[in-house]
């Protein structure tokens, strides 16, 4: 990752990574899902970075990827991973904090 | 799978089973040269059993001698898995320095992880091979991989993606183990022996009367021969070690040459010449029967020979042993600062039956003797008759394959238990000596009989003797003698 702050860049920014491999048409459909959320809820304050792991292999280990698409929340702390396609908009904002978890509040009998 | 493993021919179907010595003491033996080369072996069984030290071991002792192997943890760190083998005297970061082993930790942490949509486990795949590479490997462990259905929550992916994995090891070639947790009713948690179908090895670890007891068993070998028993094995300090049963076939070669009993007139009732060289020698008596006594001049006489000798002990220290051998002129101390003589001592209680015969092959193999001593077989009383009937079987047939003479000393009369593992035993023994007390009259003293000695001419006539500061004496006038000394009567 880069050291050096951009100038320019905002405090705020969030930096996710996006870990493929190959041009399967599943990669494919995570960058395009991944790219529309975030245009909708952090546009203007995101950067994605895509990994092809058969292009990069060793960067698999450093973030722990097992599965793919593999999406990794880098800023803001903490760390997350989303992994899937990422085809299911709800289950994307939650896993990346973007919307509460729905907690179902049960009344004592 | 990575698109760029080019789909070659899978290796042509070899007409033999090529296989890979695990390099894990007496593995190999059992099964005729170790696991099958380029398939998966699934080894498996509860916590602490040695699936993990099983796998590391079939790596160290590979990288060792130029095969460069992978370890992939899923359990531990690898600073963990370092440091668990350090013990062991295994130094796994200079296997790793020396790129002879990669080590890749693999961790998935379920609350770190929403799932959405559409996955494979190709990062996996893509980290394997990448590891696979960076040291040239042939040799695979995966530790445990069924953590991964605890991290993930997509069953049919998980497994539809394990058998993609092992069947893309197997089309690599790579020599795979994969360990896996015991199941209630499966052989592993989640069933992978319906994937890995080559070998599968079930590990087990029992404490039976405080006892602990290691056991390995081959549940499956395709395309090979392989015992169905239950071989017992122990994690000591040098790692794992099998105790094969290639016994119970009768092969050994049988020697005409012949090794001096340590006393010239038991030598003349054995036709002058002692007993056979590789056969097995029962001393039993009562208590005080001279049975020690005897056992000490057969060690005396092969280290005065210059022969390695090695007697286990299992009712007194080495101090005390050899200081009361002392008392009859034998100085065991002058042939074990020699290093001639090994004298290892140990309660039999401490352990399991395995855990001796284990020890004292270990021994065997490191003293390489000509003679060994087993002092007395009758403590192992804690087995049952079978059980210890068993364990003596093993360690005739491991002398026996060594070529080296064994003598067991057994106590009579003991338990009913003890009765009965001295008649099994002694139909195992080639020779079978008899000690007996009789009190002082006209044929009072020490009597030795010879019961048998398998294809020798030998005395029928028992005979008396006397332990005296020179050892064991023959004569009933002498006899009478020293014991009338001894005791201070007339």
């Amino acid at each position: 990752m880069k050291k050096h702050k951009s100038p320019g860049r905002r405090s705020d920014e969030w930096i996710l990574r996006l870990y493929v491999a190959g041009q399967s048409p599943r990669s494919a459909a995570a960058a395009r899902n991944l790219e529309a959320i975030c245009e909708q809820h952090l546009a203007g304050r995101y950067r994605i970075e895509i990994i092809d792991l058969l292009q990069q292999p060793q960067l698999a280990r450093g973030d722990q990827i097992v599965a793919v698409p593999t999406l990794v929340r880098h800023l803001p702390p903490p760390m997350k991973k989303i992994i899937g396609d990422l085809s299911n908009e709800e289950r994307v904002l939650i896993g990346l904090d973007l919307r509460p978890r729905r907690r179902r509040v049960r009344m004592p009998a | 799978m990575p698109t760029s493993s080019r789909r070659t021919r899978t290796a042509a179907h070899p007409t033999d089973l090529e296989k890979v010595p695990t390099g894990i003491s007496g593995f190999d033996e059992i099964t005729g040269g170790g696991l099958p080369k380029g398939r998966p072996t699934l080894v498996c069984g509860g916590p602490g059993c040695g699936k993990t030290l099983f796998g590391l071991e079939f790596l160290v002792h590979g990288a060792v001698r130029g095969n460069a192997g992978l370890f992939v943890t899923f359990e531990e760190t690898e600073d963990e898995v370092v440091k668990n083998v350090r013990s062991l005297g295994y130094d796994l970061a200079d296997l790793v320095k020396r790129r002879r082993l990669a080590i890749e930790y693999v961790r998935v942490e379920r609350a770190e992880i929403e799932e959405t949509g559409e996955y494979d486990l190709e990062g996996l795949f893509i980290r394997v091979e990448h590891a696979l590479r960076s040291v040239g490997a042939d040799r695979i462990v995966l530790d445990t991989i069924e953590s991964l259905f605890a991290g993930l929550s997509n069953a049919g992916v998980l497994r539809a993606e394990l058998r993609r994995l092992f069947a893309w090891l197997k089309a690599r070639g790579v020599t795979a183990v994969i360990t896996g947790e015991r199941g209630a009713e499966t052989l592993t948690r989640q069933g992978l022996e319906e994937y890995v179908s080559d070998c599968v090895i079930v590990l087990d670890h029992r404490v039976v009367d405080q006892v602990s007891t290691r056991r390995l068993r081959i549940v499956k070998y395709r395309g090979s021969s392989h015992g169905t028993n239950e071989y017992p094995f122990l994690i000591d300090r040098r790692g794992i070690a099998v105790l094969p049963i290639t016994s119970l076939q009768l092969i050994h070669k049988a020697s005409s040459r012949r090794i001096s009993t340590g006393v010239d007139w038991l030598d003349a009732m054995f036709g002058g010449q002692g007993y056979f060289r590789g056969s097995s020698v029962l001393l039993s008596g009562g208590a005080g029967t001279a049975k020690t006594s005897l056992a000490a001049h057969f060690l005396a006489a092969a280290c005065a020979r210059g022969e390695q000798a090695v007697c286990f002990q299992f009712e007194e220290s080495p101090a005390q042993y050899t200081r009361n051998m002392r008392s009859i002129g034998l100085d065991l101390d002058h042939w074990v600062t020699k290093g001639l003589l090994r004298i290892h001592a140990a309660r039999p209680t401490l352990y399991g039956l395995e855990f001796h015969l284990a020890t004292m092959n270990r021994q065997v193999d490191e003293a390489r003797p000509a003679v060994v001593v087993i002092d007395p077989l009758s403590s192992f009383t804690g087995g049952t008759f079978g059980e210890v009937n068993a364990m003596v079987m093993r360690l005739i047939d491991f002398l026996k394959g060594r070529h080296i003479t064994g003598m067991f000393t057994h106590l009579i009369p003991g338990s009913a238990a003890s009765q009965d593992i001295e008649i099994g035993v002694s139909s195992l023994m080639d020779t079978w000596i008899l000690l007996r007390n009789v009190p002082p009259g006209e044929h009072g003293g020490r009597h030795l009989a010879i019961l048998k000695s398998r294809g020798m001419a030998h005395s029928a006539e028992p005979r008396v003797f006397a332990l005296t500061r020179h050892g064991a004496v023959a004569g009933k006038t002498e006899a009478t003698r020293t014991r009338a000394a001894r005791t201070g009567r007339s």
